[in-house]
């Protein structure tokens, strides 16, 4: 575990792209931010320009126009970046699985760290899913390593 | 010469300073979320952001933009936060004394850093960078002949002198200039000059997060940004200082006094952190009128305050 892996744990920027999402998603993303919640206890915060971001959380169902622009942002985030996909939305297609504008889910478009389902899931779900991202960047450090 | 570098490197320039302004960072974050029931970040977070940065990020370069002009804007922006933070540091706890008219350049200098952030952004070839541009350029526009005036009126109370060692002598004599009405005024125009130096709400319209998505630094990623985030960190230690040095009677490093220097350089950024989290973000047209006219009243009218010695 270098000093590198480290500072880049303790400050992970988050960038939220919602696709074609009910909207509900969304606002629990929000909900961590609140003071009950707050994720810059860990250092994380919200920016708004992908090229500060170290991880995109997805959530919602993703279409063909939002599929066109995620792939266009993931193309524009500087690398190392993590990618979360949030709700059954953005893990599975949810209710939208069958509709005919459908391109998705996530991990077929980009490659996707951390699932994090629930519909919508709560808050603690998303922290939840962001320490296992962290544990997940930790173990493949030490697998480098040895 | 060997000595020379030394204070600009370590103490009190880049170094000291680099770790200083950090260290006010995190306290003005971790204050920002107890005024808002938050946690708030841990003690090293501004490092880590740093570390992170500049180590493990990728640095992207803009494919429509002046690649060079985008790469050395933040380096020339540091290169000025250390300069400073030298020649305000320097007399200001009575290492050495700057020379004739440091004052002056100083004024200058304290330019630099927004400067570059506006030939960064311009160099970006990003739309809202573009916009991020301009507004700083119009901000700097406002504030800079109020900052001029005040500097004017801090040269009239110390006798017409332009050294910051003498200005700071003249306060050991008689007193903070703070100590009289006029002094005060002086304060408060100061203060809101510095929060539209450093960018802090109510006038970041030049980075609006949600407005223009970070506006100037857009398109910044890894060493690059890593590099803007340093010189604002330094920022936000150099110019609280800058404001102790000129109206609150220096930074005496000298036993007790330096206990009252934390104190004040501390109770300033407070000042900073308490009106950055209870105003709304204004338009640029009001922040110019703003500065144009009420702060350059209030200036004027501190100096005709103390014209009457008050
Ligand atoms: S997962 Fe559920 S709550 Fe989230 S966007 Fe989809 S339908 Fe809405």
């Amino acid at each position: 575990m270098g000093f590198k892996d480290y500072c880049f744990r303790k400050s992970l920027w988050v960038f939220h792209f919602g696709g074609a999402s009910c909207n509900n998603c969304d606002i629990e993303i929000l909900d961590c931010l609140t003071p009950r919640y707050d994720i810059e206890r860990f250092g994380m915060v919200l920016v708004g320009s992908i090229r500060h971001a170290d991880v995109l959380l997805v959530n919602g169902s993703i279409n063909q126009k939002d599929k066109i622009r995620l792939l266009e942002l993931y193309s524009q985030a500087p690398k190392p970046i993590l990618v979360v996909a949030i709700g059954a939305c953005g893990c599975t297609g949810g209710i939208f699985a069958e509709g005919n504008t459908f391109a998705g889910p996530v991990d077929k478009i980009i490659p996707v760290d951390a699932y994090v389902p629930g519909c919508p899931p709560k808050p603690e779900a998303i922290i939840g899913g962001i320490v296992r991202l962290i544990e997940k960047t930790k173990k493949a450090t030490r697998d480098e390593a040895t | 010469m060997a000595k020379d570098l030394l204070y600009y490197l370590i103490f009190p320039g880049f170094l000291f300073t680099a770790l200083v302004g950090a260290i006010f960072s995190w306290i003005d974050r971790k204050v920002t979320a107890w005024v808002q029931f938050r946690k708030g970040p841990p003690f090293l977070q501004p490092f880590y952001d740093f570390f992170k940065l500049l180590l493990v990020k990728e640095t992207i370069l803009p494919a429509r933009g002046s690649k060079m002009t985008f790469l050395f804007a933040p380096l020339l922006g540091l290169t000025g936060a250390a300069l400073a933070s030298m020649l305000i540091l320097l007399p200001a706890i009575g290492t050495k004394p700057g020379f004739n008219g440091d004052i002056i350049v100083i004024f200058y200098i304290l330019t630099i850093p927004s400067l570059t952030y506006i030939i960064g952004a311009l160099a970006a070839g990003n739309p809202l960078a573009s916009v991020g541009a301009s507004r700083e350029m119009k901000l700097i526009i406002s504030y800079e002949l109020t900052f001029l005036l005040i500097l004017a009126a801090i040269i009239m109370k110390a006798g017409m002198t332009i050294t910051i060692h003498e200005i700071l002598a003249v306060q050991t004599d008689e007193g903070a200039f703070i100590g009289s009405i006029s002094g005060i005024l002086l304060f408060i125009a100061f203060v809101f000059c510095i929060q539209a130096k450093l960018g802090l709400v109510p006038f970041d319209m030049a980075e609006a997060e949600t407005e223009i998505n970070h506006g100037s630094f857009i398109e910044y990623s890894g060493q690059a940004y890593a590099l803007i985030r340093l010189t604002r960190y330094m920022m936000l230690f150099i110019l609280p200082a800058f404001l102790c040095t000129v109206l609150l009677g220096g930074l005496r490093t000298d036993g007790i006094h330096l206990l009252w220097t934390v104190l004040k350089t501390l109770g300033i950024l407070l000042v900073l952190t308490l009106i950055r989290n209870t105003n709304p973000r204004v338009r640029i047209d009001q922040a110019m009128r703003f500065f144009f006219i009420w702060m350059n009243l209030l200036v004027i009218a501190a100096i005709i305050l103390d014209y009457f010695n008050l």
